[in-house]
């Protein structure tokens, strides 16, 4: 009953807030919870927030009112009493027992969040440097999330003006997380690099993806739409730039949805997802693994998944960010025997900021790695087929 | 100090016509007295000079950060860059600022307040003063060694932090030179609380400030090595081929968190316990009326103390500890609001039917305790796991560490200033001035990070050099806020120098509520050297 005026007081007070904000977007409250872990959640604070304005009211009431009355302009005059065991008992007594009510439905929450079991189907999350990889476990659906925003509405650097920002500037992706309603997925959250954390607001998760070990979190989402958030915890440069899109859809859809991901899957152990004049999953692996590319072809579909995947250490100039991100530009390893160009793309390079790249296709990968040695000053003139690559891999 | 209106001191001023005998070896002209000195006062105006330096450094970082913040795309900054000004503002403020302002506040006060000559170990002192410097150079230095500056967070988690440059390993061996000079400076402390004390001096005699530090120093003895061992293993992580905090070779990352935070969290405590100690000597002294629970004052730090050793996993309540784990500490983290209650409930008990004044120090001290009370609220409402999960690693918890540290740690600092400055100095400082200082404070601080809350519920998380267009208006107030906050601790500076230069002499009690040693003993301006022959207390 309590709640109920609390929270009809709240809206007020919000609204209030929101209409001196006139048009601008000044939000001041947790976004609309849609998952039951997330609605719990939403009361909690909102209880506990209502109990500290109480003891706000009372606590800076006592501290105004000492402040207006007992003061010397006023003609107050000291009084000397000090020490009273009754009220130092009362005031560590009631602070304690208000802890417990707070503490009793955080318990609940607690214990339910925590709850993986019985998950209608599981979605394992890798995190990278700085992207994201779901892979559907019973589906078999299997891709990486990335930032879709353009550069060019980000960079606004040395007097340039950045392009007119998306509704959804940063908070975009090109290949969201999608998800049915009304079923209860569980994440099985990890990393291949660094400490991530996998958080969106309005489903009541936020999990660090860990290196070399497999955290899980669980969600039902009750309402169709699409949740955004990002990566929580800092793990490097490009922190800012891996958010997090999740799709909820009827289970119908979800089931054409998985039927259309799948035929966009690269078939098990052949090659080419994407042909180098459309790169990344944009077309049907119609390619045929055996196609000789011609340098130029290479080079040009090279650029652009150079542009995505490379350039944010390495730099669109080749130059890199010494000493953590080394140039490309003249390096020994882009311009010295293949062999080992390629095993640093494809493995990474174990306690440094390079990580394995072996998730894109073969016919990405050769692509980038033929830029990578014919661009700048490189002029290796070899173009890598998409055959070397698969062949790498073994 | 409740007792200190019953307390009767023997002899009068002129005790102290014989430190006056001594004043011919005073202090030697020119550098030499600040590099060789041994003088507790001479060692405590160095350390309140350098964090003041060291604060105007992590505050035009911090205006950097906000400046980059002001509206979404990036304007100023690389993004590596700006992860590296947030890495370094954190340290900076932590060990550069706020901690030696402190030890700075010990080393004037201790031996004052309990009728010492000097502190316990006078040669140490000075060394675990001049061991900040070059700490200092390696911190700020790290900015202009190739790779920039550390980028991973002031908590310097790996793997991330084992993937940068060698600005990394310039870190480490500044906490570690930084950590060697506060276990020293503790050691110091601790020895002169417990053996120096004059003549009658009680352990519960003594004004709350010694009490907390007396506690904070046994903190920093308990914690500082503890991060000196996890710094030591990323290094040798970094260079000599462990595996502590590496899945692949048998380690773990999640320890390091959890090592961090065993140091991390009494940390905490430690910058804040003596602004407490601060706190409660100002209210009584402009309440002109004792403090209301003496001893439950002094059980209240120390449980706050003890009780900082088991709430650290609340800063990990992400990682994926297991259900009794997170609710093991939260319920330990909620019961620190117990004896943080009583603290507060005592210092409004203390204001009740006095006869307050508000200049500058007291006006200070009341920030304090509104904004500390409401960085308290915001810290119930983390400790509440659910809760926090939502709100971990956002603008939420920025906002509730800058509540509890900016108007929290640095505003008792500023109000133990110009609370003490007079007696320092022997000069008044301007009120006017002063109070112009506090109110652009309190107006810029409150912009800067009331805003901050409302971007966390929404969902902003830290450390990030762009956002998306949801956030963009409070940020904008938020960095107008910060530079307003910012540039009004110019005023301060200026009053300060400006005081010491020029300031009107001020009395020996300049406040006539005070009622500590320094106050009812001690001339001003002071002699070089003081309780020469300690005082006695009854």
């Amino acid at each position: 009953m309590l709640l109920k005026h609390l929270r009809a007081l709240s809206v007020l007070a919000t609204t209030f807030v929101a209409s001196l904000a006139a048009h601008a977007d000044y939000h001041v409250d947790i976004l609309p919870p849609v998952t039951p872990v997330s609605r719990e959640i939403y009361n909690l604070h909102f209880g506990i927030l209502w109990v500290c304005v109480v003891i706000f009211v009372i606590v800076f009431g006592a501290m105004f009112w000492s402040v207006f009355k007992h003061r010397r302009s006023a003609g107050a005059k000291a009084s000397q009493f000090h020490e009273n065991t009754t009220v130092e008992v009362i005031w560590t007594i009631v602070p304690f027992i208000i802890l417990i009510g707070m503490a009793y439905p955080a318990t609940q929450t607690v214990l339910n969040m925590k709850d993986t079991s019985n998950a209608d189907m599981s979605i394992k999350v890798t995190a990278y440097q700085w992207k994201w990889e779901y892979d559907y476990q019973q589906d078999g659906v299997k891709f990486l999330s990335n930032l879709a925003t353009p550069r060019d509405q980000i960079e606004e650097r040395d007097g340039k003006v950045g392009a007119p920002k998306n509704e959804n500037y940063l908070l975009e992706v090109d290949n969201p997380l999608v998800v049915p309603v009304g079923k209860k997925v569980r994440l099985l959250i990890t990393s291949n690099d660094v400490i991530h954390g996998w958080y969106v607001p309005q489903l009541g998760i936020n999990q660090y993806g860990i290196p070399g070990f497999i955290k899980d979190a669980w969600f039902e989402i009750d309402k169709a739409g699409t949740y955004r958030g990002q990566c929580s915890q800092i793990c490097g440069k490009e922190h800012g730039y891996m958010p997090i899109v999740v799709v909820a859809k009827s289970p119908e859809e979800y089931a054409a949805w998985v039927k259309d991901a799948k035929a966009k899957m690269p078939p098990p152990a052949t090659v080419a997802a994407a042909t180098p004049e459309a790169p990344a999953g944009a077309t049907p692996p119609a390619a045929d693994p055996n196609k000789k590319w011609t340098l130029d072809e290479l080079k040009s579909a090279g650029e652009k998944l150079y542009a995505a995947n490379c350039s944010a250490c390495h730099q669109p100039t080749g130059k890199g960010m010494p000493p953590a991100f080394p140039a490309l530009d003249g390096s020994k390893v882009a311009t010295g025997p293949k062999a080992a160009h390629l095993a640093t793309v494809l493995k990474g390079r174990p306690g440094t900021a390079m990580a394995p790249f072996a998730q894109l296709a073969d016919a990405d990968l050769a692509a980038i790695i033929t830029y990578e040695r014919n661009a700048w000053g490189n002029h290796t003139g070899e173009a890598i087929q998409p055959a070397e690559i698969a062949a790498a891999r073994k | 100090m409740s007792t200190a209106s019953h307390t009767h001191v023997s002899g009068a001023l002129d005790d102290h016509g014989h430190a006056e005998a001594h004043d011919h070896h005073g202090p030697p002209a020119g550098f030499t007295r600040w590099m060789y000195t041994t003088n507790h006062k001479d060692i405590g105006t160095m350390y309140l000079w350098f964090a003041f330096f060291m604060f105007l450094l992590g505050g035009t970082m911090a205006l950097g950060i906000r400046a980059e913040l002001f509206k979404p795309g990036l304007q100023f900054f690389d993004p590596e860059f700006f992860n590296s000004l947030t890495t370094v503002h954190g340290l900076v403020m932590v060990f550069g600022a706020i901690m030696p302002a402190f030890v700075g506040f010990a080393n004037w006060l201790v031996p004052l307040q309990i009728g010492s000559a000097d502190m316990a170990f006078p040669r140490m002192n000075n060394w675990s003063f001049w061991l900040l410097i070059p700490a200092a150079l390696l911190l700020i230095g790290s900015f202009f060694v190739p790779g920039g500056a550390a980028a991973s967070g002031w908590t310097l988690y790996p793997p991330l932090v084992i993937q940068q440059g060698i600005s990394v390993d310039m870190t480490i061996l500044a906490v570690h030179i930084l950590g060697a000079s506060s276990i020293m400076g503790s050691i110091n402390i601790i020895t002169t609380i417990l053996n120096m004390r004059a003549p009658g001096m009680t352990l519960m005699k003594m004004p709350l400030f010694v009490w907390t530090w007396l506690i904070t120093a046994y903190l920093l003895i308990a914690v500082m090595p503890v991060l000196a061992g996890a710094v030591t293993m990323l290094l040798t992580d970094r260079h000599f081929g462990t595996s502590f905090f590496n899945a692949a070779g048998g380690g773990d990352p999640t320890m390091f968190l959890h090592i961090f935070w065993f140091f991390g969290h009494p940390e905490v405590y430690i910058m804040i316990l003596p602004a407490f100690g601060i706190i409660s000597q100002i209210l009584p002294a402009f309440a002109r009326k004792p403090l209301f629970g003496y001893a439950s004052m002094v059980y209240a730090t120390a449980s706050i103390a003890i009780l900082s050793f088991i709430v650290w996993g609340h800063h990990m309540f992400t990682v994926g500890m297991p259900a009794a784990g997170n609710l093991f500490f939260m319920y330990a983290t909620m019961l620190i609001a117990v004896p943080t209650g009583v603290k507060v409930f005592n210092w409004i008990a203390t204001m009740w039917k006095g006869e307050m004044t508000f200049e500058t120090p007291m006006l200070f001290a009341i920030g304090f305790l509104c904004l500390f009370t409401i960085g308290g609220f915001s810290g119930l409402v983390l400790a509440i796991v659910p809760v926090d999960i939502t709100l971990h690693n956002t603008y939420y918890v920025v906002a509730h560490f800058h509540y509890v540290l900016v108007s929290g740690a640095l505003f008792a600092i500023i109000a133990g200033i110009y609370f003490w400055l007079p007696k320092w100095s022997g000069k008044m400082y301007n009120e006017g001035l002063g109070k112009l200082h506090f109110w652009l404070s309190m107006i810029g601080f409150n912009l800067a990070f009331f805003p901050q809350h409302f971007l966390g519920l929404a969902g902003m998380p830290r450390r990030i050099p762009d956002y998306a267009l949801q956030f963009a208006e409070w940020n904008m107030w938020s960095s107008i806020g910060a530079f307003i906050f910012g540039f009004s601790q110019l005023i301060f500076l200026y009053n300060v120098i400006a005081t010491i230069r020029s300031g009107k002499p001020a009395e020996q009690k300049q406040w006539e509520g005070a009622d500590s040693l320094e106050w009812t003993h001690l001339p001003t301006p002071m002699p070089y050297h003081t309780f020469v022959t300690p005082p006695i207390v009854r």
